[in-house]
């Protein structure tokens, strides 16, 4: 094992190196393109010996990794924003060929107006495609969840794609120190790919094809059955990760002082590690809080949510996105997984961090203070002071 | 008449859902008899979509990939690489894509492949139109051609523009080799198979695919009006190689253009005027053929790219 100091992007990079991917495409969009770079060097100096496919839009970066493995090759690609919305078509397209690919996701704003800073949106509005989705905290977690991916995504209970998100910026363009496992260790925890239901030549064969509605629904229903698989999966993967390099990541769904307390937030990402010292600083003044990172979007962890609904009547739920639905789309899920329990513990959505605005301590402690006194709204703008008229 | 000598392999079978006397049909089969069976065939939506059978059945011996209806030049690119990375020698990559999926809404991923000078052979069949969803106008929908929607009806005429030069275009990206095709000339057909197999790089054809349903004449006479469409000059027969022109079906002198808009019901409205339009076009186009061919003997790259007619209403 080695320490590096690693951007989130680097790491993504690293990661890649080390799952010997074979097909790597991607087109260039900030704050991506760092992976891209990388990932370019390290295939001119041949310390990743992959085709490196060099296109002319995001559609069809994940074309040709879709197209490729199909063929069995175990590929990766990279976007953001605007180039995660023009793939969308083949998003669905590689989660129904069950195709194992790993995407890194570097959630930044959608326009207009342009903002490159960190916001959901992008991913969230990818998350009815069949993909398998992670939010990651750190670059530590960057690295250790591409590597998991490769193998969650290609276990032959799953046979999903993955994303794995990190905030831009905050993690994209961030140094941290990174230990970098060594490229044997890897290998021991993630063999090379067996192809399985792929194309080879000399076969007369046909992948994709198409079908009335007396099979369509045979393909869905296989695909809802690999999603269900994930959570089980994702917990021996951890394992063996662990196993492998001593770190694993606290599952789908990690939890911080959770234990006794009257209000728990819920974050995805970034924002998870400055709720962790609010939620401290809170304890020590005597103010029974706890925290929950979602880690895992898709398939969404019911069973975590449950058991965490169980333990407290106060949740909070901080989406860094706007999805236009009832709450924010984390806020929406975990109410409707709460739903069928039969303690009902109140859900406060917050919108923070919209645009890559700072979630800064002080808003953390806001919304803790707001589900501490038990008057808030079903959903709330964090950091909207006043309205304003962006009409002139 | 002398003996055809055609490969005698079959990679597409019986039982495929095309059209009776469909071009598109007839292009993947003399296709595949040579390239043999170390294939791979990306295919995106288009009528061969359909004619390929739904899951779990092929109609083709060889493998094939659907992909999505713009992505073919992407999707060749992936098969091509995976390839290579995994180190399979000896396959021949295809993209089979309609006009609507090459000229229009596939433009892109093409120029992308051939720019990027993926080792893979594109072809475009050409049934001027699209077809799978009914016969809908593409940028490969001759001038004065009725489709559903260039309606002849009121005021209007069929399509009012001219057809995209797709060949010009390709061949701007300088391609190993482009050529034309056409499956009522099967020898010239196998003779530009066989010689695009042999290369490597980025390689196009465009394949002329008569579709009765769409055209609107009787099935038996695809062949016939496969034959009539070369002789006339309205798709001439030609191939490019490292910028050098050659008309591989030299028509002494062409057929009156009236023989091949007279055989479709897609021209039946056409004036006298409309159809000398059109003939001026089409002699015009072929004149233009036969000095790049010329020129291109002493230079190898164009002078100049074929200039579109005037988008005169016909
Ligand atoms: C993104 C997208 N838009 C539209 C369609 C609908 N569509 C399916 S086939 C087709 C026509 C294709 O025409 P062409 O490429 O000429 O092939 P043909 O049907 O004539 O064989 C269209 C528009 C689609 N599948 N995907
Ligand atoms: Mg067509």
């Amino acid at each position: 094992m080695t320490v590096m100091v690693l951007s989130g992007n680097s790491a993504q990079a690293h990661a890649v190196r080390l799952a010997r991917v074979q097909v790597v495409s991607a087109y260039p969009i900030t704050p991506q393109t760092s992976i891209v770079e990388k990932i370019a060097d390290l295939v001119a100096t041949g310390a990743l010996k992959a085709e490196y496919v060099q296109v002319e839009s995001e559609h069809s970066a994940l074309q040709v990794v879709v197209s490729a493995s199909g063929m069995g090759a175990r590929t990766y690609t990279a976007t953001s924003s605007h180039g995660l919305l023009l793939m969308h078509e083949l998003v669905h397209w590689a989660s129904g060929a069950r195709d194992p690919i790993v995407m890194g996701v570097v959630n930044r704003a959608v326009g207009p107006p342009w903002n490159i800073g960190a916001d959901h949106t992008d991913s969230m509005s990818q998350r009815d495609t069949g993909w398998i989705q992670f939010y990651a905290e750190s670059n530590q977690e960057v690295i250790d969840t591409v590597l998991m991916a490769f193998r969650l995504a290609e276990h032959p209970d799953v046979r999903l794609p993955v994303m794995v998100m990190e905030d831009a910026f905050y993690l994209s363009h961030t140094l941290e120190p990174v230990d970098v496992p060594d490229q044997a260790v890897v290998d021991g925890f993630l063999p090379p790919r067996e192809a399985h239901a792929t194309l080879h030549p000399g076969t007369s064969a046909r992948l994709g094809s198409f079908t009335g509605p007396d099979r369509y629904v045979d393909f869905r229903f296989e695909v809802a059955k690999a999603m269900e698989r994930v959570p089980a999966t994702l917990r021996l993967v951890e394992e063996e990760y662990k196993k492998a390099t001593g770190r694993s990541h606290g599952g789908a769904v990690p939890t911080y002082r959770v234990d006794d307390a009257d209000a728990v937030l819920i974050t995805m990402g970034t924002s998870t590690t400055t709720a962790r010292t609010v939620v401290d600083d809170l304890r020590a003044q005597g103010k029974k809080v706890g925290l929950a990172k979602l880690r895992l979007f898709r398939p969404f962890p019911n069973e975590e949510i449950r058991a965490l609904g169980a333990m407290v009547d106060r949740i909070g739920v901080a989406d860094r996105s706007y999805t236009f639905g009832p709450m924010g789309a984390a806020g929406t899920e975990v109410s409707a997984a709460l739903y069928p329990s039969s303690h009902h513990p109140a859900v406060t959505g917050f919108y923070a961090g919209i645009g890559g605005r700072d979630v800064t301590p002080h808003v953390v402690r806001r919304m803790y203070e707001s589900l501490l006194s038990g008057a808030v709204p079903e959903v709330h703008w964090e950091d909207i002071e006043e309205e304003v008229s962006v009409d002139g | 008449m002398a003996k055809l000598t055609l490969p005698a392999q079959e990679l597409m079978f019986s039982g495929h859902s095309a059209c009776p006397g469909c071009g598109a049909a007839l292009a993947m089969r003399l296709l595949l008899k040579g390239l043999g069976p170390r294939t791979v065939v990306s295919v995106p939506a288009c009528c061969w979509t359909v004619i390929a059978t739904p899951y779990p059945t092929t109609a083709l011996g060889v493998a094939m990939m659907d992909n999505p209806i713009e992505a073919t030049g992407a999707s060749i690119s992936g098969i091509r690489a995976a390839l290579d990375a995994m180190g399979e020698k000896d396959v021949t990559v295809v993209g089979f894509a309609g006009d609507g999926g090459t000229a229009d809404i596939g433009i892109q991923a093409l120029s992308g492949m051939l720019e990027r000078r993926t080792n893979a052979l594109y072809v475009m069949y050409d049934n001027e139109a699209y077809m799978n969803t009914g016969v809908q106008r593409s940028g490969e929908t001759p001038l004065g051609a009725w489709t559903t929607t260039t309606p002849v009806e009121g005021h209007e005429h069929g399509k009012i523009e001219a057809k995209k030069d797709m060949m010009a275009i390709v061949l701007a990206h300088h391609p190993v080799y482009a050529a034309t095709l056409n499956p009522s000339f099967p020898e010239d057909f196998e003779r530009k198979v066989e010689k695009a197999k042999a290369m490597s790089g980025p390689r196009f054809f465009d394949i002329f695919a008569p579709c009765s349903t769409g055209w609107r004449f009787d099935a038996q006479k695809t062949i016939a009006i496969g034959r009539l469409a070369t002789d006339t000059g309205v798709f001439p027969l030609y191939e490019v190689e490292n910028g050098r022109y050659h008309v591989t079906r030299k028509v002494g002198s062409l057929k009156p253009v009236e023989e091949y808009l007279h055989a479709q019901g897609r021209f039946r409205h056409l004036t006298p005027a409309n159809i000398a339009a059109v003939g001026a076009q089409v002699r015009d186009g072929w004149e233009k053929l036969l000095t790049f061919e010329s020129e291109s003997l002493v230079a190898p790259t164009p002078s100049a790219a074929p200039t579109a007619p005037p988008a005169t209403r016909a």
